[in-house]
């Protein structure tokens, strides 16, 4: 059986390998932060295996992962010059591959779905061949290794080293954001543990009334757009809201479908973020980079599609999610 | 009640930006102590709740791959195929890329698009260049401004009610990380994504039609401005007459 903690490991190998990069590269004015930044968080996936497992004390990683909140919090990683090639290049070689180009990066989500409906059903001497409840994780790992070699065969490329050089540098410029949606499912368990979901759930239960599923429905899907709008981050609003009313009060006392109240309750929070000036990547950077006037013009062009998909997401969680 | 402090952390954190990483630390660090959690349960829940939210953060495997295809001009790539939409009116231009950036999301491909990638060098100029051609003259700023607005809304409201159709994103996984974690449950990103498709059919017919509406708005405004224009020539001479 292929268990999904060797996909997590070759995960932790790949970040350890490009912090290794990354100590070697001169041109990063801080490579060791970066380097020891990513070589942790590599070694954190591996320890992960015992923490999960319970064979290992869950403490150091607890550890581990404040010193990575300290690494990125106070801006001790950096990036090293890109190995891009010029545009002009990128442009004689997108005329010689075309459409082609486009092949390798469908293969990840069609051999996805494929380990995720077909080969979750594959036995081999009783045994499942993939981790239940891991098919489609396990199927992203086999379809970006699919992916590879299918560029890697299609462009011609011989040296691995190379695809490692653009991966890393991808990550350099994301930086520690890369962390933070794993960071915030972190903060909303530590959430629930001490009890914030109970507590907004009471007051909702105060304030609302009593199996009235539309109601909740809405005070879900609204809740979830207002924090997501203070905060400017779906990510940060997700946790609370879910632990407050979307897992207790729609999910267990009123029977709704979990991925359809979850998935629905997040796009919520994603029409928030197209009106926050909080948001500022998404709303206030465009503005300045079209050089427009008014940096509230992006959110003018998104308020009434924000607002009328958020009725609409009310309405489709309630009709089908229950 | 206390405990909700760490909530307002978060809000105060996040409102008065500063770095998200120290505010997330720093929110679970005093949600913990409040919630009457030891120092070593809440180094221990920090912990636990990393090695279980690690799916979050796989779709790093995908970042070699995707910077391959981008060395060899992935991005200029698309970029010759959307050259091929320039013959449209500005609603129906960005409508399309509406619909080219919803459906490559879906398949994963974030970052072909974006303000910075796509929207400043090539849909805005496009986007101006069609209603421009139409019009006959360059634009009032007034109306320039609401042209390039609208690129950047349709880029963003086409990768955000995309990419959740994908099971390697991040909100995705966050959702299965924080609930597989936290309710000890077996949800499958591939379901998620599934319900993710309804509320991107509907992103695209209520913004699509806006968009389309965009031209008729731009038409009355134009007609509305060379009328202006026409009676300040007017205006113009008759004072000349009067002299």
């Amino acid at each position: 059986m292929i268990k999904s903690e060797y996909f997590f490991w070759l995960v932790g190998a790949v970040f350890i390998v490009m912090a290794a990069q990354m100590a070697m590269d001169r041109t990063n004015p801080k490579r060791f932060g970066s380097a020891g930044f990513w070589g942790l968080l590599g070694a954190a996936f591996f320890y992960s295996t015992g923490v999960v497992d319970k064979s290992l004390p869950a403490e150091p990683l607890g550890v581990a992962v404040l010193v990575l909140i300290v690494l990125g919090g106070f801006g001790l990683t950096g990036k090293g010059e890109s190995h891009t090639p010029p545009r002009e290049k990128r442009v004689a070689s997108a005329a010689r591959f075309g459409n082609k180009l486009f092949l390798p990066a469908l293969t990840i989500p069609v051999v996805a779905m494929i380990c995720a409906t077909l080969v979750k059903n594959w036995k081999i001497g009783g045994e499942p061949v993939l981790e239940p409840g891991y098919e489609t994780i396990l199927g992203l790992g086999v379809g970006a290794i699919a992916a590879l070699a299918v560029g890697m065969v299609l462009l011609r490329e011989r040296k691995v080293s190379v695809p490692l050089h653009s991966g890393r540098n991808m990550l350099e410029s994301m930086g520690w954001a890369l962390l933070l949606p794993q960071l915030l499912s972190v903060l909303g368990s530590i959430f629930q543990t001490a009890g914030v979901g109970d507590q907004v759930g009471r007051i909702t239960e105060a304030v609302l009334p009593d199996g009235q599923r539309l109601v909740a429905v809405a005070v879900y899907c609204c809740g979830m757009a207002l924090f997501t709008i203070v905060m400017g981050n779906a990510f940060a609003a997700f946790p609370v809201m879910t632990a407050a009313i979307g897992w207790p009060v729609l999910i267990e006392q009123m029977n709704g479908n979990a991925p359809a109240v979850l998935a629905i309750g997040m796009l919520c929070g994603f029409c928030g973020t197209l009106v926050t000036p909080m948001a500022a990547n998404f709303n206030l950077v465009p503005a300045a980079l079209l050089e427009l006037k008014d940096q509230y013009g992006p959110i003018k062009a998104q308020l009434p599609t924000a607002a009328a998909l958020l009725v609409c997401n009310v309405v489709i969680m309630a009709l089908f999610a229950f | 009640m206390i405990v909700l402090l760490g909530v307002l952390v978060v809000i105060l954190g996040f409102a008065t930006r500063r770095n998200p990483l120290l505010v997330v630390g720093a929110a679970g660090i005093i949600t913990g102590l409040l919630g009457k959690l030891s120092p070593q349960e809440v180094l221990a829940s920090f912990g636990n709740s990393f090695a279980s939210a690690r799916s979050v953060t796989v779709f790093v495997i995908t970042l070699p791959v995707i910077g391959l295809l981008e060395r060899y001009g992935l991005q200029e790539q698309a970029r010759n195929l959307i050259g091929k939409l320039g013959k449209l009116t500005t609603g129906r231009f960005l409508t399309l890329y509406l619909l080219i950036r919803q459906l490559t999301a879906s398949v994963g491909l974030t970052s072909i698009g974006g303000p910075a990638q796509s929207v400043r060098p090539l849909i805005a100029p496009m986007a101006e260049a069609a209603a421009e051609a139409k019009a006959g003259r360059p634009l009032p700023q007034k109306l320039r401004e609401k042209v390039r607005s609208h690129a950047s809304g349709a880029d963003t409201i086409g990768v955000f009610f995309g990419e959740d159709c994908f099971i390697a994103i991040g909100s995705i996984l966050l959702i299965t990380g924080f609930v597989n974690s936290t309710y000890d449950q077996h949800l499958e990103p591939l379901h998620l994504a599934l319900w993710a498709i309804p509320s991107a059919i509907c992103a695209f017919l209520i913004h699509g039609a806006r968009l389309l509406n965009l031209d008729r708005q731009l038409e009355r405004e134009l007609a509305v401005t060379a009328a202006e224009n026409d009676l300040a020539a007017h205006a113009g001479i008759r004072t000349e007459d009067a002299k």
